[in-house]
């Protein structure tokens, strides 16, 4: 695109550009570092130095701490969203991955790739309190509404583990699409929506019987199903659009809830592998694992607004505003 | 190496709170068949870890797909029991085989020559799956209904290499060939792939690993090399002792690729990419060496195992090998892998490594394929050139 044409589509895109504000918080697997997005400059304005191999973040239920899970280092980074500052370090047992809070904040629910199993730990100190045994190469990890169920996924198995938080057992293990990765869960948590990276596909479960109820199949004009490869997932607030970022086929894809039909692709980085959505839910923050950049995207206009260098194999972005 | 003569093992992980009872699980059989006193493992032979070279028994990945699986084989109330079987000759193979199939193996898995490959194909009516044999004619003219091949035919490894020379425009080849009866016949499938990738050959010059100074102009990678302009020299060296010794001793300075150099693999164990990692990592921890790609056959073939055992289970006999045949493993190459129905080979992407690195993947971007770009390495269907399956 010419500098000319970049203007021009930021003219056109004004109104809603205006509305973007807050900070894109990225991850990058290569440089031990998250590097700080303005989302109103669409510019780096920080880079921060943390663990080693930083990968899956996510706020802690106050809002005011961003956890980030390190692979190499296997702790998590807790770092100050005011002040930018690392404020201490939490154990997360081998290798974790991802990871989510339980509703009260008080444990931490981690994959641990290597061991093929889902870590139930204090939030404050890291100390296990359990150790729940599933398929190998565990991955996404997603608590459920009420608190009651922590799903896991296992790369390998192909199954969604279903895990039962008081006391710590596995309920169920679903059947999905090939290496499944990562989830989002209806408002109304109803139904939990699964991407399965190599079935080109997302699954949706009933969380009432823990039944697949439905697959959605991913497709892109002149893309193969092999070439679309899908991980990150988030839904809107109001619960009526899913966004999925399709890996290989470099684009995003925008899917109505209720119909379950794929609605708009847009066109991102290579290997778009995040999508993470700004509170006004007017722009997406799409990261692209192998094109080290995010694109940053306009939901109402679904087209591509501006992409941003940032740090080496970027993995998530957190938007904090 | 010596392995004992039969050794049975039990894959089967603990059981997760109530459900299937142990002594319901009937294990399902599988019987691995590699060679007694495995040349190729040599110690001498296994240091040297020579590119494209097994660096251990197909049993190690092969134990290591299976205890991966434990925990789903588990949820499905199914165990898989292993039989090793060490044989020395087709004949030995055969009668290995048939035992096997008598005690109720459901597939057998081998790691042998091409001779005793086929001998245990045609000695039983079950699906055999290859993890050893690189050899074209076993997907070609010697191919069988039931053969399923893992490891990456030599046309598949040559198809990649000339896809990436493509792709770099080193288009001019010397080719050094090595004097074994293997070595002709992985130099007429390099020829092929350059042919078929529009690459231009300067010469094809044979060579001898020798001290003998009459013999110089055969074994002196200088004088080898001289009075010829290239971009690249590809050197065919099943052994892999000259071609170890060819990089920075060509009279021109030029890469080498083949068999040293530039080498394409089903697999290496420094792959960083799709959760490669962690797979090396959990077969480094179990055994104490490096995955090759050899290993990666033999766990991929674990892997089919298990899934197919899983699809089938409760079904005819005939249902495990449909989804055998039908199903689509992941290798963590980044793509879902299936059987190429016209010769039984498993499509997938190749690693081109120098060794110390993963240095590019093939197909190499931008090579296209009307159907699957993975069918761009190696035979593809309208070359029908396997009649059993046609």
């Amino acid at each position: 695109m010419t500098r000319a044409a970049i203007v021009t589509t930021c003219l056109l895109l004004a109104p809603w550009a205006v509305l973007a504000q807050g900070t894109a918080w990225v991850s990058s697997e290569k440089d031990h570092a998250i590097t700080l997005v303005d989302l109103k400059a669409q510019a780096v304005v920080a880079v921060l130095p943390t663990c080693k191999r930083p990968r899956h973040m996510q706020l802690a239920p106050d809002g005011k701490r961003l956890y980030v899970a390190c692979g190499e280092s296997n702790v998590a980074d807790v770092i100050d969203v005011a002040t930018r500052k690392s404020v201490g370090r939490v154990p997360l047992g081998d290798d974790p991955e991802a990871f989510d809070f339980s509703t009260d904040g008080k444990q931490i629910y981690v994959s641990s790739e290597d061991e093929g199993e889902l870590l139930m730990l204090d939030a404050a100190s890291g100390k296990k309190l359990h150790a729940v045994t599933i398929g190998k190469e565990p991955e996404g990890v997603k608590t459920s509404p009420d608190g009651k169920r922590v799903y896991v996924t296992s790369e390998v198995a192909s199954l969604v583990h279903v895990i039962d938080t008081a006391s710590a057992k596995l309920l169920k293990n679903i059947a999905v699409g090939k290496r499944p990765r990562r989830f989002a869960i209806t408002p109304d948590g109803s139904q939990l929506w699964v991407t399965n990276e190599l079935g080109a596909s997302v699954s949706i479960i009933s969380t009432q019987d823990h039944r697949v109820i439905d697959t959605v199949k991913l497709e892109l004009k002149g893309a193969r199903a092999e070439d679309i490869t899908p991980v990150g997932i988030t839904m809107g607030r109001d619960g009526k659009r899913a966004y999925v970022a399709m890996g290989r086929a470099n684009h995003v894809a925008f899917i109505d809830v209720a119909s379950r039909k794929l609605t708009h692709t847009v066109l991102v980085g290579k290997r778009a592998w995040h999508v993470a959505l700004n509170q006004a839910e007017t722009q997406l923050v799409v990261t692209n694992g192998l094109s080290d950049d995010i694109t940053l995207v306009d939901v109402a206009g679904a087209k591509a607004v501006k992409s941003v260098a940032v740090g080496r194999v970027p993995y998530m972005a957190v938007i904090i505003e | 190496m010596k392995l004992a003569m039969r050794s049975w093992c039990l894959v089967a992980a603990v059981l997760l709170g109530a459900g299937t009872a142990w002594a319901a699980t009937t294990p399902v059989k599988v019987a691995l068949l590699l060679r007694v006193d495995d040349p190729r493992l040599e110690r001498n032979r296994v240091e040297r870890a020579y590119l494209g070279h097994p660096g251990g028994p197909a049993s190690d990945a092969l134990q290591m797909a299976f205890k991966d699986a434990a925990f789903e084989l588990d949820a499905a109330g199914l165990a898989l029991a292993l039989d090793v079987l060490p044989v020395a000759d087709p004949a030995s193979a055969r009668a290995a085989a048939q035992r096997a199939d008598q005690s109720g193996a459901v597939a057998l898995v081998t790691d042998l020559d091409a001779a005793a490959t086929l001998a245990v194909a045609d000695a039983v009516q079950r699906p055999v799956l290859n993890v050893g044999a690189a050899d074209d004619r076993l997907r070609e003219g010697d191919c069988r209904a039931r053969l399923w091949h893992m490891l990456p035919s030599e046309r598949m490894r040559s198809d990649a290499l000339a896809q990436a020379l493509v792709a770099r425009r080193w288009t001019q080849l010397l080719l050094l060939v090595g004097p074994s009866e293997t070595d002709a016949l992985r130099s007429a499938t390099a020829l092929a792939s350059i042919k078929r990738y529009g690459l231009k050959l300067v010469a094809s010059k044979p060579f001898k690993l020798s001290a003998d100074p009459r013999e110089r102009d055969l074994a002196n990678p200088l004088l080898l090399t001289g009075n010829a302009s290239y971009d690249a020299v590809w050197v065919v060296d099943s052994d892999g002792e000259f071609a170890r010794g060819l990089p920075y001793r060509t009279a021109l300075p030029r890469p080498v690729v083949g068999d040293a150099g530039l080498v394409a693999l089903a697999w290496h164990a420094q792959f960083e990419r799709y959760g490669a990692p962690q797979v090396s990592r959990r077969f480094a921890k179990a055994t104490g060496r490096a995955m090759t790609a050899q290993d990666w056959a033999a766990w991929i073939a674990g892997k089919a195992l298990v899934a197919a055992a899983i699809a089938a289970k409760g079904k005819p006999a005939a249902a495990f090998e449909q989804a055998l045949a039908g199903g689509a493993v992941d290798g963590s190459k980044g793509t879902a892998m299936g059987f190429r129905p016209w010769d039984g080979q498993l499509r997938q992407p190749l690693l081109l490594s120098d060794g110390v690195g993963v240095v590019g993947s093939a197909p190499a971007d931008g090579v296209l394929h009307p159907k699957n770009t993975l069918d761009t390495l190696g035979a593809d269907a309208p070359e029908k050139l396997c009649k059993a399956r046609s």
